[in-house]
């Protein structure tokens, strides 16, 4: 198949004649050893679905179990590692690669009007690292799983019983796939982009991943070397973490911030990408101060880097360090408000319609905005010694995590949809479900900020009786999340056959993937776009008959 | 001076009102200057976020697309508006990072005449060691004293928490960790362990006891004498209940960490090594202080040893205690 990835495709047949890369190649085989990127990001998508909804499932059993406030359905064993699970199969599993690897494998390469990305091998290589890393989480489970945090702390990680050396080894394997994931995109963006794309031109979704692959090649293969260490630190006993063998613990947390911190950008970095996509298309306006974005995406690149040990404000980290990462910490708020301002500013005088990508995008606002907020209580030292460690951490994570990347995310999914599969999916439905995910959402997390505030600490199985009241509400709000992700799943699965077939535009933006079929042709274009202005949304029209949008008949010359 | 400037403004500010629905009681001074950096970033974070979401549902009820009507052509850019917003913001988190930091070193640095108690965490309980050699589940401090905790753990890393006070220190295996705190009025507070540890991380807490003016020493005098007053089986209970003992080891059969104490003088245990061996005294001593040395099959090298935290004495009465749990 695609042996050559050279940046000019083949002058083949028009878009929509040549067969869909989802037709192009039957069987299994044809698609797990497929070096084609869209079909790389659907195998990432199942994946990373798969993920989400064994995460979610652990997820829904914390939920259940902080119900009561001693024993509800299971034991303190259980609980720990039901939780440890959770968070390593979110972060690593679903979040990290989420928008990345998934979406952005699909959508990179179309945007740039190339054929695939730089080197399509080790696309596919990062995918199968993944399946293996996934295997290991899998085959630490059945052998009853890590009861560690997702944090994997020594010396409690080093003197446990239970199987961290499995996770921590799929989480190494991970850190591979998601290494050569950046390492090619870096490459395909340098390489690849089209005539008329200079970096200025470039659409802020690439912009965000070209700094999110920053960080993957730099920060992850400090992760590796760390759970390496761990590793040997366990089998083999040798003394780096742990002071009875005369190591030293906190340098575990050193270490593990050090890429971890990072890590969080490596999530909302694309997530914000995501975003600056849709609120300008949804509004059919040009992005407001573009520059400024991308700027911005790169500031926070760098300076994920020197934040780290605002993690470790109560370690016993010195309070000269703790001043100085402080200080970093708030630096980086200044950049995110920046993008902010700009996500609100482009809406001004906008022709907004709430289809369900601008829903999420709408939540992600509002909810990021939150999540970020709750930050200056986390980064000014006095008021994180109370907050640190309790619940009040707990729900500004999920805020930035889940209010941020996880609905950039379904609005990422909702909005690439139609051109993945060629469908669209149920409006309605589609709105109603980003509803009960938001309303839930508020649910169970604006009372986890009430209870953390108060002093509920984190990871705890009992708890006392004053704070049951917060428990309950916030596990029924997350049995509501449920519901509405149930009924996504129901109306995105039902339409991949029954969908109304998708035009090639449907949604009106002016990137380049939006100029081949929905679902694109395995070639992607069958001559080089030219790039424009990517947020100039003027020459685009709604047309009745394709139901999606074209080109205005005089201007369709003069897009370039 | 400037640094008084919270507590001034905390004065004028009546938003301590909301305290009880946001945060806990304030046990100390210092508690106050949190509370008010705390309602400071508060009030800075509704603001935007009302600003924010004011202006976006405004925009998104203004601007919802209608047949026939394009969107408008504002600029896609505009220097001066853009520097605003990054200047202002930059100059709110200046301030805050100042307080914060501030805030921070007044309950960092113990005053010199403080009073030092020694604080032991381990799986699943903190241990309070007092300038007499008494050592206690809970901590007991006297009211309007400066008061300095001297921290360390035995086995993983705790964190030590006290909400009331706004206070929390990880107490970390290998090394010792310090916070301090003054407490204005007589009371009782909790305390957390919120660095997770394990199947009994969240039952490991204890309670700050603050004592009026001159009790302090009245029950540290009384807490000293107390083992030596009562009968050895009953002081051995004491213990049993006290220094870490009963969070794995149960005395009715029950299954824990460690082997149930519940008829085990006298009885014939597999040892891991697989050997046998009858426990007795000299054997009960042995595993109390060299924990290692032979374990119980069946279970995990897991307990730390008492050697030099529990006195001679304070064994045998233990022992006397083990030989009244018969079956």
């Amino acid at each position: 198949m695609n042996t050559v990835s050279s940046p000019v495709p083949p002058a083949a047949a028009e878009p929509g004649h040549a067969p869909s890369y989802l037709q192009d190649g039957h069987g299994i085989k044809s698609w797990i050893m497929t070096l084609d990127h869209k079909r790389i990001g659907v195998l990432y998508l199942i994946s990373i679905l798969a993920a989400m909804f064994l995460g979610g499932l652990f997820a829904m059993l914390i939920r259940t179990e902080l119900l009561t406030p001693a024993k509800t359905v299971m034991e303190a064993e259980t609980y720990n590692r039901v939780f440890t699970l959770h968070g390593a199969i979110m972060i690593f599993l679903f979040i990290i690669p989420g928008i990345p690897a998934a979406l952005g494998n699909f959508v990179l390469p179309l945007m740039l009007g190339a054929r695939d990305v730089a080197f399509p091998r080790l696309n596919r290589l990062s995918w199968h690292l993944y399946v293996i890393g996934a295997l290991f989480a899998v085959y630490s489970l059945i052998h009853g799983g890590a009861d560690t945090g997702w944090t994997f702390y020594t010396p409690y990680s080093t003197t446990t019983t239970s199987a961290v050396v499995p996770i921590t080894f799929g989480a190494f394997i991970l850190g591979f796939s998601s290494i050569l994931t950046g390492l090619n995109f870096i490459v395909t963006i340098h390489r690849f982009r089209p005539p008329g794309m200079g970096w200025f031109r470039m659409p802020l979704f690439l912009w965000a991943l070209y700094a999110t692959a920053i960080i993957q090649v730099l920060a992850t293969p400090v992760l590796g070397i760390t759970l390496l260490l761990l590793i040997v630190e366990r089998v083999l006993g040798v003394g780096i973490f742990d002071p009875t063998l005369g190591g030293d613990p906190v340098l575990f947390q050193h270490f593990f911030w050090f890429y971890s911190h990072p890590a969080v950008y490596i999530m909302i970095l694309p997530a914000m990408g995501v975003i600056s996509e849709l609120v300008s298309t949804f509004s059919r306006k040009h992005i407001f101060g573009y520059k400024a974005i991308a700027y911005s995406s790169v500031a926070i690149a760098f300076l994920s880097f020197l934040v780290w040990g605002h993690h470790m404000f109560v370690s016993g980290q010195s309070p000269m360090a703790n001043m100085i990462f402080s200080a970093l910490t708030f630096s980086v708020a200044i950049p995110s408000a920046v993008k902010v301002f700009n996500w609100v500013a482009t809406m001004y005088k906008g022709s907004i319609k709430m289809d369900a990508p601008m829903t999420y995008t709408v939540a992600f606002i509002l909810l990021f905005g939150i999540g970020g907020l709750t930050g200056l209580f986390l980064g000014a030292l006095a008021t994180d010694v109370h907050l640190h460690d309790t619940y009040f951490v707990v729900a500004h994570f999920h805020y930035t995590m889940m209010g941020g990347v996880l609905m950039a995310f379904m609005g990422g999914l909702h909005y690439w949809w139609p051109k993945i599969f060629g469908r669209m999916y149920n409006e309605k439905l589609a709105n109603i479900a980003s509803l009960m995910i938001v309303v839930g959402f508020n649910i169970t997390f604006l009372s986890q900020f009430i209870m953390g505030s108060l002093g509920m600490p984190r990871r705890y199985y009992n708890y006392r009786p004053e704070f049951a009241s917060y428990h309950q509400w916030s596990t029924a709000g997350a049995f509501l999340q449920a519901i509405g992700f149930i009924l996504v799943a129901v109306y995105l699965i039902h339409s991949l056959r029954r969908g109304r077939l998708a035009p090639a535009n449907p949604w009106g933006s002016a990137t380049l993937e939006w100029r081949c079929a929905s679902p694109p042709p395995t070639e992607n274009f069958a001559t080089q776009p030219t790039a424009g202005d990517p947020y100039d949304l003027k020459p685009l029209v709604f047309d009745p008959k394709l139901g999606g949008f074209t080109y205005r008949a005089e201007s369709a010359e003069g897009v370039a | 001076m400037i640094h008084s400037l919270p507590a001034v403004l905390a004065s004028l500010v009546p938003l301590r009102a909301s305290n009880a629905f946001w945060l806990p009681e304030e046990g100390t001074a210092a508690a106050g200057q949190v509370d008010w950096l705390f309602n400071l970033i508060l009030g800075i974070s509704v603001f935007f976020f009302a600003l924010i979401a004011v202006l976006t549902i405004y925009f998104l009820l203004r601007y919802r697309r209608r047949q026939g009507i394009e969107a408008g052509q504002p600029p896609t850019h505009h220097t001066w508006l853009e520097i605003t917003w990054t200047v202002i913001p930059t100059i709110i988190v200046i301030v805050i990072f100042y307080f914060g930091f501030t805030g921070y070193m007044d309950m960092k640095i113990a005053p010199e005449n403080a009073l030092e108690i020694q604080v032991t965490g381990q799986k699943w309980q903190w241990l309070f060691s007092y300038p007499n050699g008494h050592v206690d589940p809970d901590l007991h401090v006297p009211v309007d004293q400066p008061v300095k905790l001297i921290m360390t753990s035995e086995d993983v890393i705790h964190g030590f928490f006290i909400p009331d006070f706004r206070q929390k220190m990880d107490v970390v295996p290998g090394r010792y960790s310090t916070v301090w705190f003054n407490v204005t009025r007589p009371g009782k507070h909790i305390i957390f362990c919120t660095q997770y540890c394990g199947r009994g991380h969240s039952d490991m807490s204890a309670w700050v006891v603050v004592h009026p003016p001159g009790e302090y020493e009245k029950w540290l005098t009384e807490a000293g004498d107390e083992l030596s007053k009562l009968p050895p089986a009953a002081a051995g209970e004491k213990l049993y209940l006290t220094r870490g003992c009963k969070q794995c080891h149960t005395i009715d059969g029950g299954a824990s960490t460690g082997p149930s104490f519940l008829g085990m003088f006298g009885r014939s245990e597999a040892m891991k090594d697989g050997s046998k061996l009858t426990v007795d005294e000299n054997y009960i001593r042995e595993a109390i202080i060299d924990p290692q040395a032979k374990v119980v099959a069946g279970y995990q090298p897991v307990m730390p040893t008492y050697k030099g935290k529990l006195k001679d004495n304070e064994i045998t009465v233990i022992i006397e205690y083990l030989k009244t749990l018969k079956r």
